[in-house]
């Protein structure tokens, strides 16, 4: 039982939905968190707005609340529940600082809620620039020096007297939203108003910046009763200047000797002892690389994106660990459960390495700045284990699934030397490889020194990775022997990667190694360096001598996971490989998975029976499939990462358990798809798959403008768009995509019209529709960032049968054996399929917990083969319960600065959120909030119509004035709205001179905007330089008129009134149990 | 160079040769430590041992002028996955191949030396022989069988000082029994401004309080500690003298001299993660390890108190006399390698000086 006395009923604060700076990581956190604590007998009551999680499952808190992470919904959730105690430290910076808003207003007080573990002072004294550095100048830690500073007048002040360049960091921020480096007086002011802009409290830190030295990260634990450990250190390979969450991170440390290690280890105790921590901790050094000097850069008084890899990489529970020291216990008293026999208080040591590699999202945002600096970009991480750090580093690179296998990018052979050595010096996502790059012309490990400040151990590493391969090449070409060939492997070189190198074919690789009997070894993760017999299931390969991963004679099944969190296959994918592994376990089953990313619970010690950290690509995949000999492999879940390795593991002779990959192709394949659709007679928009651009301008003419081009293959809709004419036509395709025979482009009649999607389940006989979904921006507006409604509200009866006719039908001719996924648009009336994915979508989760149909469970056990009969449920659309649940997309555009907020057919959205309600509006309102859109109540609305939205936004306007807001608008748009009788003052564009749209926007005269794409007329940039200041200051810019219509909803609904009682999850369930 | 590792039962692992060439026979231990090797190599306790590191890459950072726990090294192999043969740390003076062949020390890299690691947890620590020539393994196999063990070699004389000498300090004097001692138990004294007067082992009870010291430090050592039972005989007539302080073959020493008995541990404790419980307090620290003998909980006498014990396995890692300023412990308050967290030990032992001189 918990020490602290009267403790009995806890709130966890979860952290929302997924942003850059903040993914999985708080779901696996939280999810550890809350099992903990029913561990030890307490009701746990469970806030998060999150539904794409596994910590807002039924069955992972007692009550669940699916709310917006504000003061105000929390604190209902407190007067509703009343817990004895908050836990504020699991649910990253959201959680915390709801937590100490919460604690400031006097609510936590009021309503007698003890805050747990980590006292309220402490987190204060890390969060709070001034009193940290006063703190740490008491402890004799040192601090940069540093200035904290509300204005920019005093930044630019101090950076004056101490010279450039300086960082800037906003007080109370996640993932260094609105920081930077600034090297001169002009770049200091725009970085400060950015930060002061960005900080909750309006205050920034203006600190000497020791960009260049070695960043260096410590996981820390304490308790209670004052015991200390360290979990983990890292080392980044970037030195200081780039956001640790953008770093390329190797733990354990590589290049400290034993003195460094200890020191700032010493360090570290002291400062979580000074600040009086009950729980974990991160603190990040910069270390001088010519002496002992450094000093603390930054602590976290929480469990962080760095401790969930630590716990990753240690095989330590730092989330566990850390909940139960919240309710009084010590480290000493807690079990290690990876050994089963000692206890958390240890220090995990690691005989291997492991590489974290970052995942940004410039693949989907192209025209994106690629620099990286104190502003993180990424969206997710791979983790990487293996026993040589260069065997880590290649893993890691292939598991990004970014198209390269090793650290060679083709179009940097074409650079000139400048241009590499530009590419080099500057810190960017790509920067290994025009590293390798240099090598491979002869550059010197030196010279790369200097220009990156990288490492040279690092260097050193890649520089014989490098000179290795050219050995690889010239070996080959007499024919490659068993010593090269396994040389190449410890070297973590992939077959692929093998065969690009020396001509051959990835499968003629795998045959010749297998040949040779090279074969990698399979070792585990055991906190403890093989000094205690581990009973944790948790395997990363190697090619070394003795294997560890010794088959069991059960029955197994291997489930895919879906790699890195990017835009387009988020959070949702880890949280169905879960409940797959689950079922898999309820069937008896011994449920193998594999994944490689840290954050996840999927990748938790104790979800599957085994794990496999390893890159999801075909020979890491086979490998294991080889050695495990499982019954088959499950791909539906795992996003396209495992859709992707269906084909191939098939050809060697795997079985994909479930919809078969003819289906699959089926699906996928235009053409099969185009003749199945005819065959079943059910209608989609015309269009064809063009092999030319010739082929692509004829199919336009003939289906009529517009038409939505996009390449086959692909998820999250990258580079696919809606042109208007032959002329854009031609520039989307050079601009775009290359166009070949082996990648050819879709070519389809764009319908405008309201879009519908339904996942079902289907076990070959009956189709399961557990409901419908609307989406409220019309079709063309990509799914993944479109809000959608549950219940579809707009729908005939007619129209709903239609759908579900043509689902089951559609379910029932592709064989599906689990989930599938698709996509309708009603247009006139009519209804047309868009897309069917034979797989799990990323509304599943959200659709499961509205609707309380296990819908992953039952796809799994019907992919095994059982029948949703025998399972209790029968076919057909599933009634509703009577809630309406809204799921709203959000986007990390703060954090990205180039990248163009208008919604389209690409998918841009990192994240989502719920709102659930009794009432549509309150629900909308719900998920309004949760995604962070701020109401204003009154104010002034700014409207940029395009000519061919300008009717339509007649209404929205005109209730929005209804309803006493203000209206400024551009000269057409102002003409257009005048001539209807609204009342508008007309605004200078940003050519136009005088005080323009953006100065207002600055200004905070501008409360909301709505700005629709002129395509083709307006300048691109003065729209973009409109939508982008809008969101740098944080005001709503909607550029859909679906969307500015659902915000008018809202908007009359606040006006109307208090949002009624919150609904715990649970009982939305119940609802449902009394239904079935 | 290739070079063997083999195992009294007949394990055979081929790899790599650095540092010198040979053959060496020892008792193969590992340590579980991440960073330190230069401790590790130059820490006379390892005397007589062949030492595997499990982590996996060995000499990152170098060998450096300051880092040394003896003025040579006295591990008789040093069993690596990777030696790193281009280290990078600012401090760096040499490389550990460089290193190891000027100490005479035989290196073997690309061994799995988890495989090796389970094979010594699981069938306890064994002896072994390294060696770089081209030989038949099997013979090796043979002579590992052969080799003495551990106990019974009185390792003690060929790693401690021969010689009393002195090192300077501006406090009270304390007499250092050398048995092999970590050149950090000297610099941990001399911090506080002891001034240190080493003595060899033998030194016996008369000569030592000639020397009038405030205080006796009983220092780390290699082998087994019934190998030294002179000292154990001059340490029993100490107690209730001065104030003592053990460490690691200094604490066993205690217990054997004030009537208990020591023990063979499995594989032993070697590395810098090993939690620690004061009984006293009920706090743990995190301690630097390594011993492959522990004091039989049992057989210690009721004016001996067990004031630490391992948290994993529940050993004895700590000694105090309830009414005597005596006390010890298993492990190393002097870190290095390995966290500083119990440095405080020292400051005990100095309060009981400062104790005892005020009566």
């Amino acid at each position: 039982m918990p020490k602290k006395q009267g403790i009995k009923k806890v709130l966890v604060i979860g952290s929302g939905p997924i942003v850059i700076g903040q993914a999985a990581e708080f779901d696996y956190a939280g999810t550890q968190a809350c099992r903990a604590l029913r561990e030890e007998g307490l009701e746990v009551v469970l806030v998060n707005s999150n539904p794409a999680t596994i910590m807002t499952d039924a069955n992972m808190a007692d009550k669940i609340y699916i709310e917006p992470l504000t003061p105000q919904f929390v604190t209902r959730v407190i007067r509703q529940e009343k817990p004895d105690g908050l836990l504020p430290t699991l649910g990253g910076q959201v959680g915390l600082n709801i937590a100490l808003q919460l604690a400031e207003q006097g609510i936590l007080d009021e309503e007698g809620v003890t805050m747990l573990g980590t006292p309220l002072d402490a987190i204060r004294k890390a969060e709070d620039r001034e009193m940290f550095k006063l703190m740490m100048e008491q402890i004799g830690e040192p601090v940069p020096e540093s200035t904290i500073v509300c204005s920019v007048r005093e930044a630019l002040e101090f950076a004056d007297a101490i010279g450039y360049p300086v960082i800037v960091r906003p007080a109370y921020t996640l993932g260094g939203t609105g920081g930077g480096i600034a090297k001169s007086r002009d770049e200091l002011k725009a970085v400060a108003i950015r930060g002061l802009k960005h900080s909750l409290i309006g205050q920034i830190l203006v600190e000497r910046s020791v960009a260049g030295w070695k960043e260096i990260e410590y996981e820390v634990m304490r308790d209670s009763a004052d015991n200390c450990i360290t979990v983990c250190n890292m080392e980044n390979i970037d030195p200081v200047g780039v956001h640790t969450g953008d770093s390329i991170v190797v733990a354990p440390s590589q290049t400290l000797s034993d003195r460094e290690y200890q020191m700032l280890r010493s360090a570290s105790l002291k400062i979580i002892r000074a600040l009086g921590i009950e729980g974990g901790c991160n603190v990040q050094f910069a270390l001088d690389p010519h002496s002992f000097k450094y000093i603390v850069i930054e602590v976290n008084p929480r469990v962080s994106r760095s401790s969930a890899l630590a716990s990753k990489a240690t095989g330590y529970p730092i989330a566990k660990v850390a909940a139960k020291i919240a309710i009084g216990l010590t480290l000493d008293e807690i079990r290690n459960s990876v050994t089963g026999k000692t206890y958390a208080c240890f220090e995990p040591t690691l005989d291997y390495v492991v590489v974290k590699y970052p995942r940004w999202p410039f693949d989907k945002f192209t025209g994106a700045d690629r620099s990286l600096g104190t502003q993180m970009k990424a969206t997710g991480e791979v983790m990487s284990i293996d026993r040589t750090f260069e065997a880590a580093l290649m893993k890691a690179i292939r598991s990004l699934e970014v198209g390269i296998y090793g650290l060679q990018l083709p179009e940097m052979a074409g650079m000139s030397q400048e241009e590499l050595e530009n590419k080099v010096a500057k810190a960017e996502d790509q920067r290994l490889s025009a590293v390798a790059e240099f090598f491979r012309r002869g550059g010197q490990v030196r010279q790369v020194h200097e220009l990156s400040g990288i490492d040279v151990f690092f260097l050193d590493k890649i520089q014989e990775v490098v000179n290795f391969e050219r050995k690889l090449q010239q070996e080959a070409a007499k024919g490659m022997d068993k010593q090269t060939l396994l040389q190449a492997k410890k070297y973590g070189l992939s077959d692929k990667y093998i065969g690009m190198l020396t001509g051959l074919s990835e499968q003629q690789v795998r045959e010749s190694r297998q040949s040779f009997g090279i074969e990698p070894v399979y070792k585990m993760v055991d906190t403890c360096a093989a000094e205690f017999e581990a009973v944790t299931p948790y395997y990363y390969s190697c090619y070394e001598s003795e294997t560890e991963a010794i088959p069991t004679d059960r029955t197994k099944v291997v489930v895919l996971g879906s790699g890195p969190i990017r835009i387009g296959q988020g959070i949702e994918f880890d949280y169905c490989s879960v409940h797959s592994v689950w079922a898999l376990r309820e069937e008896g089953l011994e449920a193998i998975t594999i994944n490689n990313n840290p954050e996840t619970v999927s990748t938790d010690f104790d979800t599957a029976d085994r794990l496999y950290f390893e890159p999801l690509v075909v020979e890491d995949v086979l490998n294991i499939l080889e050695k495990e000999k499982p019954q088959g492999v499950i791909v539906q879940f795992g996003g396209q990462t495992a859709i992707n390795l269906a084909k191939p593991l098939e050809s060697a002779g795997y079985q994909i358990i479930g919809t078969s990959v003819d289906a699959i192709d089926i699906a996928e394949d235009r053409k099969r798809f185009d003749q199945l659709l005819t065959q079943l007679d059910i209608p989609k928009p015309p269009g064809r798959t063009a092999f030319s651009v010739k082929e692509a301008a004829g199919i336009a003419e003939e289906v009529g403008f517009p038409v939505l081009v996009r390449p086959s293959y692909v998820l999250g809709g990258r580079a696919m768009e809606i042109v208007y004419s032959q002329q854009e036509l031609l520039s989307y395709m050079e601009r775009a995509v290359k166009i070949t025979p082996e990648h050819p482009v879709l070519v389809d009649r764009y319908m405008v019209g309201r879009e519908f999607e339904v996942d079902a389940i289907c076990d070959g006989q009956e189709v399961l529709i557990p409901g419908i979904m609307e989406h409220i921006e019309r079709a063309g507006v990509h799914s993944g960032d479109s809000i959608a409604v549950y219940p579809a509200q707009t729908l005939t009866q007619t129209q709903k049968e239609q759908m579900v006719d043509y689902t089951e039908r559609l379910a029932l001719a592709l064989g599906v054996k689990g989930l599938v996924n698709i996509q309708y648009v009603l247009h006139e009336g009519q209804v047309y399929v868009i897309e069917v994915n034979p797989r799990s979508s990323r509304t599943v989760p959200y659709l499961s917990k509205v609707t309380g149909i296990p819908m992953v469970n039952l796809a799994t056990k019907c992919a095994l083969g059982r029948t949703l009969a025998e399972m209790g449920y029968r076919g057909g659309l599933v009634p509703d319960a009577g809630l309406v649940a809204v799921k709203a997309p959000v986007f990390s555009f703060g954090k990205l600065l180039d990248v163009d907020v208008s919604l389209g057919p690409e998918m841009k959205s990192t994240g989502e959120v719920l709102g659930v309600d009794g009432d549509f509006s309150v629900a909308l309102y719900k998920a309004l909030l949760a995604a962070g859109t701020e109401f204003p109540k009154q104010g002034t609305v700014l409207a940029t119509i395009a000519d061919r939205d300008k009717e339509e936004s007649l209404p929205v306007i005109q209730g929005l004035v209804e309803l006493g807001y203000k209206v400024c608008a551009t000269r057409g748009t102002a003409e257009f709205l005048k001539q209807h009788g609204i009342e508008v003052e007309a605004v200078n564009k940003v050519g136009e001179g005088g005080e323009t749209i953006v100065d207002l926007i600055k200004a905070n005269k501008i409360n909301l905007v709505i700005n629709t794409i002129n395509r083709g007329k307006e300048p691109q940039r003065d729209g973009f330089k409109i939508r982008r200041s809008a969101v740098e200051h944080g005001i709503p810019c909607l550029t859909s008129m679906d969307t500015a219509w659902a915000m008018l909803e809202v908007l009359y609904g606040i006006q109307e009134g208090e949002v009624p009682d919150l609904i715990p999850l649970q009982n939305y369930i119940d609802k449902r149990q009394e239904l079935k | 160079m290739q070079a063997y590792l083999v195992l009294e039962d007949g394990t055979v692992f081929n790899g790599k040769a650095f540092g010198a060439t040979g053959e060496q026979w020892g008792e193969v231990v590992f340590n579980t430590g991440m960073t330190g090797y230069q401790e590790v190599l130059t820490d006379p306790s390892y005397c007589g041992q062949i030492v595997v590191m499990t982590y996996p890459l060995i000499g990152n950072y170098g060998i450096n002028k300051d880092d040394f726990e003896a003025k040579s090294s006295f591990v008789r192999g040093f069993v690596v996955k990777e030696e790193c043969n281009r280290p990078s740390n600012w401090r760096v003076s040499n490389k550990i191949d460089e290193f190891l062949a000027r100490e005479g020390v035989i290196g073997i890299s690309g061994i799995d030396t988890r495989a090796l690691t389970r094979r010594i947890r699981n069938h306890g620590t064994m002896r072994g022989i390294i060696n770089t020539g081209a030989v038949d393994p099997r013979e090796l196999v043979e002579k590992a069988k052969n080799c003495p063990h551990i106990s019974g070699q009185e390792l003690v004389p060929s790693v401690a000082t021969k010689e009393i000498y002195t090192v300077p300090g501006s406090g009270h004097r304390v007499v250092l029994m050398d048995f092999g001692a970590k050149a950090n138990i000297v610099r941990c004294l001399n911090n506080r401004d002891c001034e240190v007067v080493v003595v060899p082992p033998t030194t016996g009870v008369a000569e030592i309080l000639a020397l009038n010291p405030k205080g006796i430090m009983l220092s780390n050592g290699p082998g087994d500690p019934t190998d030294v039972p002179y000292a154990i005989e001059t340490v029993r007539n100490l107690i209730g003298k001065l104030p003592i302080f053990g460490i690691c073959l200094g604490h066993q020493i205690i217990g054997l001299a004030v009537g208990g008995k020591t023990y063979k541990l499995k594989f032993g404790h070697r590395g810098a993660n090993h939690p620690v419980k004061d009984l006293a307090s009920g706090r743990v620290y995190i301690t630097s390890q390594n011993h492959g003998f522990a004091v039989d909980k049992d057989s210690l006498p009721k004016e001996v108190e067990v004031s630490h014990i391992n948290l994993n396995d529940d050993t004895v890692e700590g000694l105090c006399y309830k009414n005597l300023p005596v006390f010890s412990v298993q492990y190393h308050p002097e870190a290095a390698p390995g966290p500083m967290d119990s440095e405080y030990l020292f400051d005990r032992f100095l309060a009981n000086i400062n104790q005892h001189v005020a009566q």
